[in-house]
């Protein structure tokens, strides 16, 4: 049995409906944010605000804090010492953060189907001794249309691809009414089309207005495919549009001796060694 | 045919007899069913050390002549809440923590016991259970804990999905996980409870992962693995206490041996995810590749 060491929610503000927050605020803010683990650094002094609808890459090596910062932004781990702000409040209060776990977090045996996972998502807006009402189908049906699992709603979770797996997380998260989607290294392991077709849903997501954040050391999508990047080696070593964070001296500093930097279109990069196992 | 139907009908006319079935229908329903999540969430350890950790509270409440179930209950639940307190508060692992809880508790219910003059009897009842000696009130306070456990169950039944599914998600979605958690402890002391008088102590662990494992060989679905789980349970019992009124075998190991060959069998046969799919589906496949 694994206890959970993260953050729970207390059962008094659970029997509270969920509130709604204000929409003038930034989605996601955060000041001088510092975390450790024992006496190891995670994050230092970590500073920057998303405005909302952007699709945001968080791009460093391994152990740089991705995970960490999501956590922190997800409201499943307690911030150091720093401001985290979700739409102006504290992240605990939020049920509008989905937050797409690591293929490796997932335990796909497990009994549920498709459809089980993706109104998984909704169990709390449902409410407490309530069955899923026909509305929250609606939801659900309509989530795995958006992304293309509907087909496959009958089946266990373990014999979809791994881009089908990854697609029926985020109808997980659209089933949520999530305003902010946190991914973790979505696109690791996936070919060309499945990555493609995750990428048309992010870009569905943020014709809603939905921010998006995704966690990768892949320093060419980043380039090529978001608005926003947030260069992160615990420290945060740029935060900007890819042509602007992702200048080289930027990279170097972030990835140390990983990067090669070339002359580039976007930008002048790169080549990258992924193996930044000793980089932490 | 009316042979067997005698031979089936017979032994319950024994009251002490029907009781047993009474006693071992509830269990066989209600442990099996939460039993499921005690395998989804890997937490068979710690229901067989919950089910040693309370012989304490049993052999208190023997002493002072209280229902069993009281005592039980009362130090399961406290040992409970104080292993998720050595493991959250300290640096010690949970699993070290549950041990040393475990065998503690287990020596002071031992230990009490040692102290009366029918050690050895009682011993044998709470290490190997004593299904034939239910009595009445007992089988009626061990009917309403089963229906207060499917109760609970039911009612949390999405949130105990999502909390075995993925505690992070759980998190995420802002519910009360310490609070689940620890309402499933409860549960699991409520049902070891249940389970000890049928099976005792020693085999206790059998009830709880046993129908449950096997039911998930059987289907990929969660409420189709809890009906499963329940019938296992249930059909166990009632061949266990035939096996064990016509061949004078004890009855709760009687149970325990049909839950396993019933396991065996499905391990064996079982479409799909059986021993004998995968042999044949292993052997396709290199039969296949060696054409290429």
């Amino acid at each position: 049995m694994t206890l959970v060491s993260e953050r729970s929610t207390r059962v008094q503000d659970f029997l509270r409906r969920p509130s709604e927050h204000a929409h003038d605020a930034d989605p996601i803010q955060i000041e001088d944010l510092t975390v450790h683990f024992n006496d190891v650094l995670a994050l230092d002094h970590v500073t920057f605000s998303l405005p909302g609808g952007l699709r945001t890459a968080v791009i460093g090596p391994n152990g740089a804090g991705k995970t960490t910062l999501f956590n922190i932004i997800a409201g499943t781990l307690a911030p150091g010492s720093g401001i985290v702000r979700i739409y102006g409040e504290k992240p605990r209060g939020h049920v509008c953060i989905a937050h797409v776990p690591q293929r490796s977090r997932v335990d796909w045996d497990f009994p549920a189907s498709v459809a089980d996972v993706v109104m998984m998502g909704r169990v709390r807006k449902i409410g407490l001794f309530r069955l899923p009402s026909r509305a929250d189908w609606g939801y659900v049906h309509e989530a795995m249309q958006r992304v293309g699992v509907n087909d496959l709603q009958n089946r266990q979770i373990g014999d979809l691809s791994g881009g089908q797996q990854q697609r029926v997380f985020l109808a997980q998260a659209l089933a949520q009414e999530a305003e902010i989607v946190l991914m973790d290294e979505p696109l690791t392991g996936l070919d060309l089309p499945s990555q493609e077709a995750i990428f048309n849903i992010l870009e569905d997501l943020k014709s809603n207005g939905t921010t998006v954040m995704v966690a990768t050391h892949d320093i060419s999508m980043a380039a090529e495919r978001f608005d926003h990047v947030l260069l992160l080696n615990h420290r945060l070593i740029a935060s900007g549009p890819p042509a602007e964070a992702l200048r080289p001296e930027m990279l170097l500093e972030g990835f140390g001796g990983h990067v090669h930097v070339l002359p580039g279109d976007v930008a002048d990069i790169l080549v990258t060694d992924d193996c930044c196992g000793g980089g932490e | 045919m009316a042979g067997i139907l005698a031979l089936l009908v017979e032994p319950f006319q024994y009251p002490f007899m029907l009781r047993a079935l009474y006693a071992a229908l509830i269990v066989g329903v209600a442990t099996p069913v939460l039993g499921t999540y005690v395998v989804l969430r890997g937490m068979a350890f710690f229901g067989d050390a919950l089910a040693h950790i309370i012989l304490p509270g049993v052999v208190i409440a023997f002493l002072l002549g209280w229902p069993l179930v009281v005592g039980a209950l009362a130090v399961g639940i406290t040992a409970a809440l104080l292993i998720g307190a050595i493991s959250k508060h300290t640096d010690i692992k949970e699993d070290a923590a549950i041990g040393v809880v475990f065998a503690g508790a287990f020596a002071l219910g031992v230990a009490l016991i040692s102290t009366q003059r029918s050690y050895a009897v009682d011993l044998a009842h709470i290490l190997f259970g004593d299904v034939l000696g239910v009595s009445t009130a007992d089988l009626w306070l061990m009917a309403g804990i089963a229906a207060v456990v499917l109760i609970t169950i039911f009612a949390f039944y999405k949130e105990f999905l999502v909390l075995s599914f993925d505690p992070h998600l759980a998190a995420t979605l802002r519910l009360p996980v310490g609070f689940l958690q620890n309402l499933l402890l409860v549960l699991l002391a409520a049902v070891l409870v249940l389970s000890i008088q049928a099976v005792g102590v020693a085999l206790v662990l059998a009830m709880l992962v046993t129908p449950a494992s096997t039911a998930y060989l059987l289907t990929r679905r969660l409420p189709v693995m809890m009906l499963y789980s329940a019938g296992m349970g249930v059909l166990s019992a009632v061949i266990g206490l035939l096996i064990s009124f016509y061949w004078n075998v004890a009855s709760g190991p009687a149970i325990v041996l049909v839950e396993t060959a019933i396991f065996a069998l499905v391990f064996v046969l079982a479409p799909g995810r059986g021993w004998l799919a995968r042999w044949q589906t292993s052997r396709e496949q290199r039969s296949a590749s060696s054409y290429r």
